[in-house]
């Protein structure tokens, strides 16, 4: 198991390879559909996300009467529908780090390679594990897009997951589709 | 079967009393949210236990200190921890559809009006997640109500009480759920079962890890475009442990799971044995010119749920 600790780097995340499963503390912005469609259409985002990690993920989130935030449930979502957008989002805004589930194509996984950046996967459908990891919610930006389309800054310990792809061309995603399919030929 | 008849028998006999006082008292509308609203907690927040224990036999074959293994152990913890906390299981809390069993007589309007109530009142206690979104405009209410949602389907049934079964069905599972019109000729897929058994094994192949795998499917064979999936979804309700009253889909399930799990997309598709939990699989008939077959792919967050109501509306017995 290795761990990544906030701040994060280029550097860092250089160093991490496709199967490491690695236990994340520090900071994750979530985005999804809206925030990456918005970052796409030459919008500025509303926080710097130099050397961050965006985390593709719609919580379900609570506040309480004097209006803290509480997610209570925070697992990944599909990735590979940012995948017209994300490329552009690490190269323009230099994020290091992306969480998500399901994996992404390759022009993600060029930009990883170019720019220093690392595909992490979080076990999908585990909302409950995931989001005992956050420890504080510490903003949230764009809210007109809607509660889990929103950006939530969010603190995290030991947050699981795997690098699926790295910054060295390596994608399991890529790997597993070839062999299952040449088995399911097999198989047919 | 006939124990269980007596017993109900006996026990109906026992409560009529009772049963006429707690009328008086309780006002059956307040009573039906209340039970609708627990229903929808014990569906996002837990698996049945069917579906966990066919969970916990795919943790144990996956070999130990591998990806796989390690992915199968968070979603084990995921499941304790959403039951101990009573918070969603995930947070896409899905689409949200009922099928509601009723006697002759019954009235859906009112019903229909009730449950949508609970739906929101549920999504304010964050049992669900703000999860309806208008297609044209982007606008989400906040409500988990609009055109379409929820979901709800009314059958008439024999039964003199009413029966509600809930399946909240994630996004990422939808997205990976297809339909094949055969014969399908990038796979060979022909207009028999071996054609079905290559459409179903190539759509698991496709979902990959997307689908937020060990998934589970149901399927349909024939119908026209519109029923096909709507059958395929609805085997979604069987118990997994069940047994197809048919031989020749009864042995295809079976088939099916066994080879799913030779394909190695394993668990988030990271790799291992456990592809598929289950695979149920129904037909129906269709005109000469087509032939569909519609997958329903359900992700290992598996949420299906059901109730029995007493006469006034209080929750009678789990149906799973």
């Amino acid at each position: 198991m290795k761990k990544l600790n906030y701040p994060f780097s280029v550097e860092a995340v250089r160093d991490l390879k496709v199967g490491d499963m690695v236990l994340i503390t520090g900071k994750l912005f979530t985005g999804r559909d809206a925030v990456h469609k918005y970052l796409h259409d030459g919008n500025k985002p509303p926080v710097d996300l130099k050397n961050q990690i965006i985390y593709h993920c719609g919580p379900v989130t609570l506040q309480d009467k004097k209006g803290k935030w509480t997610v209570t449930a925070a697992g990944p979502t599909t990735s590979i529908r940012e995948e017209p957008y994300q490329w552009e989002v690490i190269r323009d805004y230099g994020i290091v780090g992306v969480i998500g589930k399901g994996g992404m194509g390759q022009k993600t996984l060029d930009a990883c390679k170019e720019y220093g950046c690392v595909y992490f996967h979080a076990v999908g459908g585990a909302a409950q594990v995931l989001a005992e990891k956050i420890i504080s919610v510490d903003g949230l930006y764009l809210k007109e897009f809607g509660l889990p389309e929103a950006i939530w800054e969010l603190s995290v310990e030991d947050f699981p997951v795997v690098v699926t792809m790295d910054s060295h061309g390596n994608s399991l995603h890529k790997e597993i589709e070839a062999s299952s399919k040449e088995m399911l030929n097999k198989l047919l | 079967m006939a124990k269980k008849a007596a017993k109900k028998k006996v026990s109906k006999k026992i409560t009529p009393k009772k049963v006429v006082k707690v009328v008086k008292k309780i006002d059956s509308k307040q009573q039906t949210i209340d039970s609708l609203i627990e229903l929808i907690r014990v569906t996002s927040t837990e698996v049945p236990d069917d579906v966990f224990k066919t969970i916990v036999a795919a943790a144990k074959s996956e070999e130990k200190d591998t990806i796989a293994d390690y992915a199968m152990g968070i979603i084990k913890k995921n499941i304790d921890l959403a039951k101990y906390k009573s918070q969603p299981l995930c947070q896409d809390t899905g689409t949200v559809i009922f099928y509601i069993y009723h006697p002759a007589g019954f009235h859906q309007t009112p019903f229909k009006e009730l449950v949508k109530k609970s739906v929101t009142l549920a999504t304010k206690k964050g049992y669900l997640r703000q999860n309806s979104v208008n297609s044209l405009t982007g606008e989400n209410a906040g409500t988990n109500l609009g055109e379409g949602h929820p979901s709800i389907h009314f059958y008439e049934h024999k039964g003199s009480e009413v029966e509600v079964k809930l399946v909240l069905k994630g996004g990422g599972c939808e997205n990976v759920s297809a339909q094949y019109s055969l014969p399908d000729t990038t796979i060979g897929a022909g207009r028999d079962l071996e054609g079905v058994r290559k459409v179903i094994l190539d759509a698991v192949q496709k979902a990959q890890g997307k689908g937020c795998g060990p998934g589970a499917l149901g399927v349909c064979v024939g119908g026209d475009r519109a029923d096909s999936a709507y059958f395929a979804k609805k085997q979604l309700l069987r118990k997994l442990d069940d047994k197809n009253s048919l031989k020749d889909l009864d042995k295809l399930e079976k088939e099916i799971v066994e080879t799913c799990n030779k394909l190695g997309i394993g668990p988030m598709g990271f790799g291992g044995k456990t592809t598929l939990l289950s695979c149920k699989i129904t037909h129906a008939n269709r005109v000469p010119a087509s032939f569909f077959v519609s997958i329903s792919y359900m992700c290992w967050a598996f949420r299906r749920q059901g109730i029995a109501m007493n006469k006034n509306f209080a929750i009678k017995k789990w149906l799973y």
